[in-house]
């Protein structure tokens, strides 16, 4: 710290007035706003707040559907981000040569990252329709089963899920290949010769070395899907058939704005900011002990 | 020991070489071969399912809805395309969304440019409360304080407006951070030259930072333009009248028939994906540095 600093009495606060005004209204406000307003409910008429205590928490704890949308968003994201990465991962590694045109591959890899996830939504909307989208049409050659998401929630489950893979898996790909490409061929020869197979060499080696591709990928997907998803699930399903896609975010939304429960809804919000705190903190306890820089 | 084991496989490689497996260099062609093989894949893959909704937004509803599924392009394009711009109002949907995303991508670089110069040029009162005040944003997205934020936005009469669409999505410190990265690299001599030939903190800011920081900018502005496009959550519940919705908003109502929503998907699309493509270098450069 032996920058130069600049003297000034008024500059520097003049220079931070518009971020940290922005930062006040649109987050601390909020942010405390929602923990007192979690405490509230709205009278029947929605023109005043009746203090409850805890009781709008005591009503989320006693209430299953609350834990089907936890169960939800977990296994939702759980999936985009598991399979996405994986699979990334595994074609990665198959691809990972000398080759030419690795700029051109890139290029037609990254575009999807640009599509609004409920755009991404609707356009697998039509290739699972069920009575005219292309995929159930060959799985009907396949089987007689009717995969019908507007009926099965599991279909649905699946639909939002392979829409939000689509949008993150090519630069999932292409981050993983970039860094493969970045691991000296030395060292996996030296291994080579000691011995080691390629399954051998590549969780000894090959993964280990990842590991900060895969904690970024990782921590990127997690986001995405946690709360990006959101437009997905507005477009497509709207939550459902049921409640089979209402993840988190979903069901906050749902009811602060369609069901008018404010105060419900800001202990769904209130809820969630603890869930966001604890899985940063354990994702820098992680990032200190297992990524190897 | 090592050493034993290391000249027996080596051994072993060269007998299984001797009895005719492919030598080095086959191997090494065939794994480019594989290497294309799956990358082609890969991009097939990826693409088919733009390539069907565009196939769909070229069709007449008979084909749309005939099976097999017609999986060439026909010749109701132009159709479609027209009759999505006028039945949804897709000219002004487009417009806000532009209106959004340029607002939101310049709006947050200039304040995190600003920012960012007051917490690395400058010593203050009260610098560490500030500079964790606009950290701890990084850690809390907006989708977890909806109501409230909505609340604030009412307040200040902005809903159903652009200040209401844009300015909320500013309270967060990516911009902030990543100049306060870039900042910390520039060496202190260039500060020094600068005042010793008598410039003031504005003109080093605007001369000489400014300049430095196009690469970050141009990266920053790519991830905001996409992020204020596409963001769908805010606009949904700031916005009342039709005329102030963005694009990404799926108009079912005005477009029932899938060959003219599929159309009018392609036209919301389109814009994020050639930022991307055009400006890619600095799309992975931002994607980089904004998550770290």
């Amino acid at each position: 710290m032996k920058r130069t600093v600049f003297r000034n009495r008024w500059l520097p606060y003049a220079l931070i007035a518009p971020q940290l005004a922005v930062t006040i209204a649109f987050f601390f406000w909020p942010a405390f706003d929602s923990l007192r307003l979690s405490l509230y409910r709205a009278s029947p008429f929605g023109d005043r707040l009746i203090f409850i205590g805890l009781a709008n928490f005591q009503r989320l704890l006693a209430d299953p559907a609350y834990f089907r949308s936890v169960a939800t968003s977990f296994v939702f994201s759980a999936l985009v981000t598991f399979v996405g990465l994986a699979v990334a991962l595994l074609l990665a590694s198959l691809a990972n040569a000398k080759i030419r045109g690795l700029a051109i591959y890139r290029t037609l890899l990254l575009w999807p990252y640009g599509i609004a996830p409920a755009v991404a939504g609707v356009i697998w909307m039509f290739v699972f329709h069920p009575s005219f989208g292309v995929l159930p049409y060959l799985l009907s050659f396949v089987t007689a089963y009717q995969f019908n998401w507007f009926l099965k929630g599991w279909v649905a489950l699946v639909l939002i899920v392979v829409a939000a893979i689509w949008k993150q898996f090519g630069y999932n790909l292409a981050f993983y290949l970039a860094g493969l490409q970045a691991i000296p061929g030395s060292v996996l020869e030296a291994a080579s010769v000691d011995g080691a197979g390629p399954i051998r060499r590549f969780f000894a080696i090959t993964f280990p070395l990842l590991s900060p591709v895969t904690f970024f990928l990782f921590t990127l997907n997690m986001t995405f899907s946690f709360f990006d998803t959101f437009g997905l699930v507005h477009a497509v399903t709207q939550g459902g058939p049921g409640d089979a896609t209402s993840i988190l975010v979903f069901r906050a939304w749902k009811d602060g704005f369609e069901g008018l429960q404010l105060g419900y809804s800001a202990a769904q919000s209130v809820i969630l900011m603890l869930l966001v705190v604890a899985l940063t903190a354990a994702q820098f306890r992680f990032a200190e002990k297992k990524v190897t820089y | 020991m090592a050493a034993t084991t290391r000249v027996a496989s080596a051994g072993a490689v060269a007998t299984a070489e001797l009895a005719g497996h492919l030598p080095a260099a086959r191997r090494r062609d065939m794994s480019g071969v594989i290497a294309h093989a799956i990358l082609v894949a890969s991009v097939v893959v990826l693409a088919f399912p733009l390539y069907y909704a565009f196939v769909i937004s070229t069709q007449t509803l008979d084909e749309v809805t005939s099976l097999p599924p017609k999986l060439v392009p026909s010749t109701h394009m132009l159709q479609n395309y027209a009759d999505a711009w006028v039945r949804a109002k897709m000219g002004r949907l487009l417009l806000n969304s532009a209106i959004v995303a340029l607002a939101v991508a310049f709006g947050k670089i200039a304040i995190s440019l600003l920012s960012a110069f007051a917490i690395v040029y400058f010593n203050f009162r009260g610098k560490q409360v500030v500079f964790w005040m606009i950290f701890i944003t990084l850690m809390l997205p907006v989708p977890v304080r909806i109501v409230s934020t909505y609340q604030v936005v009412s307040v200040l009469g902005w809903v159903d407006t652009y200040w209401g669409l844009t300015v909320p999505l500013l309270a967060s410190a990516t911009g902030t951070f990543l100049f306060r990265q870039y900042y910390q690299t520039i060496p202190d001599s260039l500060a020094e030259a600068a005042q010793l030939d008598g410039a003031g903190p504005l003109r080093f800011l605007w001369s000489f930072l400014l300049p430095l920081s196009k690469a970050n900018i141009a990266a920053l502005f790519v991830i905001l333009f996409v992020y204020g496009w596409n963001d769908y959550l805010w606009p949904l519940i700031v916005t009342n009248s039709p005329e102030m919705r963005t694009a990404v908003i799926p108009r079912t109502s005005q477009l029932p028939e899938w060959n003219v929503a599929m159309a009018a998907a392609m036209m919301v699309l389109l814009p994020p994906v050639v930022v991307i493509v055009v400006m890619q270098r600095w799309f992975v450069k931002g994607l980089i540095e904004t998550e770290k």
